[in-house]
């Protein structure tokens, strides 16, 4: 632990702390391009020069390790001319063209220029003109504005574990780009976006979109995967123009996929904006007053298990919550929050949830992935996981699909088969998995959304405890605590599932799961279903049910309704999500619902009172009261819970098909990513090139 | 210009012939396991002698593979020396100093004679494929300044006559002797030795070799006693 003395304050700093982290700690402000706490540092920009005694130059603050007793001063005449140096050098050959630059008003260069730079240039010489890149459909490059920070180059090889991006040539010709100029093929491809300090790399959607200074700023949560990633949302009037990611180190840490950031597109199309009725055969806008009208007269006379619920991925806690409470009050048993099927057991909670949490990758020494491809299921989790390997001494393992982790790992096999060779100790992995200290092991739902997922479940339930995952708290020898460690993490894709699974919204007594409701609805015993914005069943097999779909995008599930209400999407709302690891957070309205839609939760409510089963709240705040009452967990707003363990999962026979994959396309995985264009143009890019040819291509 | 001058028309393939194979591997073999990248400036200047002076793109891969390197990582050390020739280049690559020393004694003129000579500017290779010139920063000789080296060999204190005959010569497929084209013994001043003249016989013929060793065992014997 140095002790250093900035600008006459001393400070202390871990040992290994940068002169600049001292600076910072100090409270004195450092200026800075190419370092960031995330990545490696280059010491390239130079503009973070501060005076240290019995130094004759001045130094890189970044590139300094802190070191006892040392004089560091930033506020000095030496430390004022240096930085207007080097930022007169910067601007040599970076072109004025700051009033059509998208990265005006939160540009870094253009900031620090005012705080720091000479009023004027001396350089009256021609300036260079760079070659812009392709680097895919996402990332924009101008790329005569780049000053060479590296960032970029950083970020994708070190975060995103793609190694394509390169800084070509040297001294004034030094160029970044990609390796001929390749689309920068990863799923957290457009942070670079965020860390470039300049306009170089900018959001080829949001060019020449907006000013900064016209967004309204609201802090929400994702719901593209079920990492409930923390996002700012940045709207002008009604529309979403952007979605950007804030600092959350438990989640995303400031990450996040391409999907979470340009899905947003798809919330201006495809929109349902008013109630829709099915008269012969064709839907057919009516007022809400009708659409309920019709709905209670179809519903009337129907017995309790003649209907059924589905609630679809992005749907918040509330409006499921409303909507358990109407089947119930109608009486129906038929409730299923798992759309894609998968055998999740509510029994325990720590049956359900990423028990290890996304922060606790960090300290895990073994992983075991199980019918997961982390890389697509929460790209973001990924790049955790990532994380954790470059820093050494973690064995990753994984059964099911051999897909590109950006990590190394040992492929275990195909299927179950394996998992029983590891439960009996037959593998050599579970003697890695017995010997670390930390293990983990993440269950997707590959391994879950088969007939034989609640058998695999006790199954890595079983591995779970014999490997020794389970480890409870204990004190270490100087008597501090040492908190449990869980490493049974069930990796969700959907953002609702979580908190679907925590408020009951599954088959009651004798009620039929999605498969039930499906087999049910084709032979005609269930009359009638309502989709809360679930698209991800098999609508064909509804037979001549009477689909009510409530949800905001005309998708699969309206297409097949009889009945549509309007809803708003996870930006039109103010509502609660759980996270994969149980961490339940609020997300925010940032703008209104288009047209006649409505907030989900007023929509069911509304239509208690047409079915004569009024709900017991008229405001958000009386149903979440009434949510905290039936589950505790939702007293406490984004805290990852440590969950009790206990028995879930049914033993059973498992069958020797390898675990598949759940996301089949990373960039369209729900209503809204599929109506979305610029992931339509990503799926073309990235994806369908990869796929094999089909032969009904052109 | 940009620096990043990379051939548009590429070979399909490339592969280290087995000889280089087994220098490239000797060269590997040289750092320790998990460092291999390090032997990328070596390999990179093997492919380069193999393959007419230049490196296609198609043996930047074969690099990166054997090296199990990123192959971006490959281009980024290749596109940062000047040594690497990522395009074609003429049988004699002509790489003219331009630095301090030498533009004081004169490379300007060097340069001229080449664009008299030849017709070529910095980066162009003639049309019967025969020159390229590069323009260089110091190469290392600025006692004999100016440099203008061909290949792989340095001829020193080129001036406008000199440097013209050298063209010619290799024109005609001679290649002169390399050093110093005024016809001065390595580093000596121009006008002939000016000291250790008692280390020289009397037509002024190094003797010195010899006096040296042998004046130098005596410091030696001084040295024990």
């Amino acid at each position: 632990m140095p002790k250093l003395t900035v600008n006459g304050t001393e400070v202390e700093v871990p040992a290994g702390a940068s002169v600049l982290q001292a600076c910072e700690e100090a409270g004195a402000e450092v200026p800075r391009f190419c370092y960031h706490e995330r990545l490696s540092i280059a010491g390239n920009c130079r503009m973070c020069l501060v005076e240290m005694e019995r130094s004759p130059k001045p130094v890189a603050s970044c590139a300094m390790p802190a070191g006892e007793g040392m004089v560091i001063r930033t506020d000095t005449d030496l430390v004022k001319k240096a930085r207007e140096g080097v930022m007169e050098f910067l601007l040599i050959n970076h072109p004025l063209d700051c009033p059509i630059c998208d990265q005006g008003g939160e540009c870094d260069l253009q900031d620090q220029a005012m705080a720091f730079g000479h009023h004027s240039s001396r350089y009256d010489e021609n300036k260079r003109a760079v070659e812009d890149k392709y680097m895919g459909p996402l990332v924009n490059t101008i790329m005569t504005r780049c000053i060479h920070c590296t960032r970029c180059v950083r970020f994708s090889t070190e975060v995103a574990g793609v190694t394509d991006m390169g800084l070509l040539g040297r001294g004034e010709n030094a160029e970044i780009t990609t390796y001929l100029e390749k689309a920068l093929d990863s799923e957290l491809s457009a942070n670079v976006i965020d860390l470039c300090p300049v306009g170089a790399l900018t959001s080829k959607p949001y060019a020449f979109v907006a000013r900064p200074w016209e967004l309204r700023k609201t802090e929400t949560i994702d719901v593209m995967d079920a990492l409930g990633s923390n996002i700012r949302v940045d709207t002008r009037g009604s529309e979403v123009l952007r979605v950007l990611p804030r600092l959350h180190e438990e989640v995303n840490e400031e990450w996040i996929s391409d999907k979470t950031r340009y899905a947003c597109d798809g919330l201006k199309r495809q929109r349902l904006d008013k109630p829709y009725l099915r008269k012969d055969g064709k839907l057919q806008p009516v007022s809400w007053d009708d659409a309920f009208a019709a709905i209670a007269a179809k519903m009337k006379g129907l017995k309790g298990a003649e209907i059924a619920a589905v609630a679809g991925d992005t749907v918040d806690v509330e409006s499921m919550f409303a909507l358990k409470g109407l089947m119930t009050a109608l009486g129906s048993p038929n409730l299923d929050c798992r759309q894609d099927g998968a055998k999740l057991d509510a029994t325990t909670r720590a049956g359900y949830l990423f028990n290890a949490t996304i922060a606790g990758i960090e300290e895990a020494d073994a992983i075991l992935i199980v019918g997961a491809n982390p890389r697509w299921d929460a790209a973001v989790l990924n790049s955790r996981i990532r994380k954790r390997w470059l820093t050494g001494g973690l064995k990753v393992g994984v059964i099911g699909a051999p897909v590109d982790l950006t990590y190394k790992y040992d492929h275990l096999g195909a299927g179950a088969q394996t998992l029983t060779e590891l439960a009996d100790g037959k593998n050599d992995f579970a003697s890695v998995l017995k010997d670390a200290k930390k293990p983990m092991l993440i269950l997707g739902m590959g391994a879950l959304t088969r007939e034989d997922g609640a058998a695999v479940l006790a199954m890595a339930r079983k591995i779970a405890e014999s490997t020794g995952m389970l480890v409870p708290a204990s004190k270490d020898e100087e008597g501090n605590e040492v908190p449990a460690w869980n490493g049974f993490s069930v990796l969700h894709t959907a953002a609702s599932r979580v908190g679907g699974l925590d408020i009951g919204f599954l088959p009651g007594n004798g009620g039929a799961d999605v498969a039930g409701m499906l087999d049910g609805a084709s032979k005609g015993k269930i009359k009638a279903v309502y989709l809360l914005g679930a698209d991800e069943i098999d609508t064909q097999r509804l037979g001549d049910a009477f689909v009510i779909y409530q949800g905001h995008h005309g998708d699969r599930g309206a297409h097949r309704a009889d009945v549509i209400l309007p809803g708003a999407a996870y930006t039109e709302k103010d509502g609660l999500y759980v996270n994969t690891e149980g961490r339940v957070q609020m997300g925010l309205r940032a703008s209104f619902p288009p047209g006649e839609a409505r907030e989900d939760w007023t929509i069911v409510r509304a239509l208690s009172a047409h079915l004569g089963a009024t709900l017991p709240y008229d405001s958000l705040e009386q149903l979440r009261a009434a949510l905290r009452k039936s589950n505790e967990v939702f007293t406490e707003i984004d805290i990852a819970p440590k969950a009790a363990w206990g028995p879930f999962g049914a033993e059973g026979a498992m069958s020797e098909t390898g675990f598949g994959t759940t996301v089949e396309n990373f960039y369209m995985t729900d209503p809204i990513s599929r109506a979305s264009q610029t992931m339509a143009e990503c799926t073309e890019v990235f994806v369908l090139p990869k796929q094999d040819k089909t032969g009904t291509e052109g | 210009m940009s620096g990043i001058d990379i051939a548009e028309n590429q070979p399909e393939s490339f592969a280290f012939t087995p000889e280089n194979m087994a220098k490239a591997d000797a060269i590997i073999a040289k750092y320790p396991e998990g460092r291999q990248a390090s032997a990328v400036m070596p390999l990179l200047d093997l492919a380069q002698r193999q393959h007419d002076n230049w490196i296609p793109l198609a043996a930047i891969d074969v690099i990166s593979e054997k090296l199990t390197m990123p192959r971006i990582r490959v281009l980024e050390v290749a596109t940062f020396y000047t040594m690497y020739n990522l395009k074609p280049v003429g049988k004699y690559f002509l790489q003219a100093c331009t630095t301090t020393p030498c533009w004081l004694r004169g490379s300007d003129q060097v340069m001229k004679c080449i664009k008299d000579k030849l017709g070529l500017d910095n980066h162009q290779t003639s049309e019967d494929g025969m020159f390229t010139l590069l323009e260089v920063e110091c190469l290392g000789a600025c006692a004999n300044a100016p440099i203008l080296q061909v290949n792989d060999d340095f001829y020193e204190d080129a001036n406008y006559e000199n440097t013209a005959k050298l063209l010619d010569a290799l024109k005609k497929g001679e290649v002169p002797e390399p050093g110093s084209l005024s016809g001065r013994n390595h580093s000596e001043p121009e006008a002939g030795a000016q000291t250790l003249m008692s280390y020289r016989d009397n037509e002024g013929a190094r003797t010195y070799d010899a006096q040296i060793s042998a004046a130098q065992s005596t410091d030696a014997n001084a040295g024990d006693k």
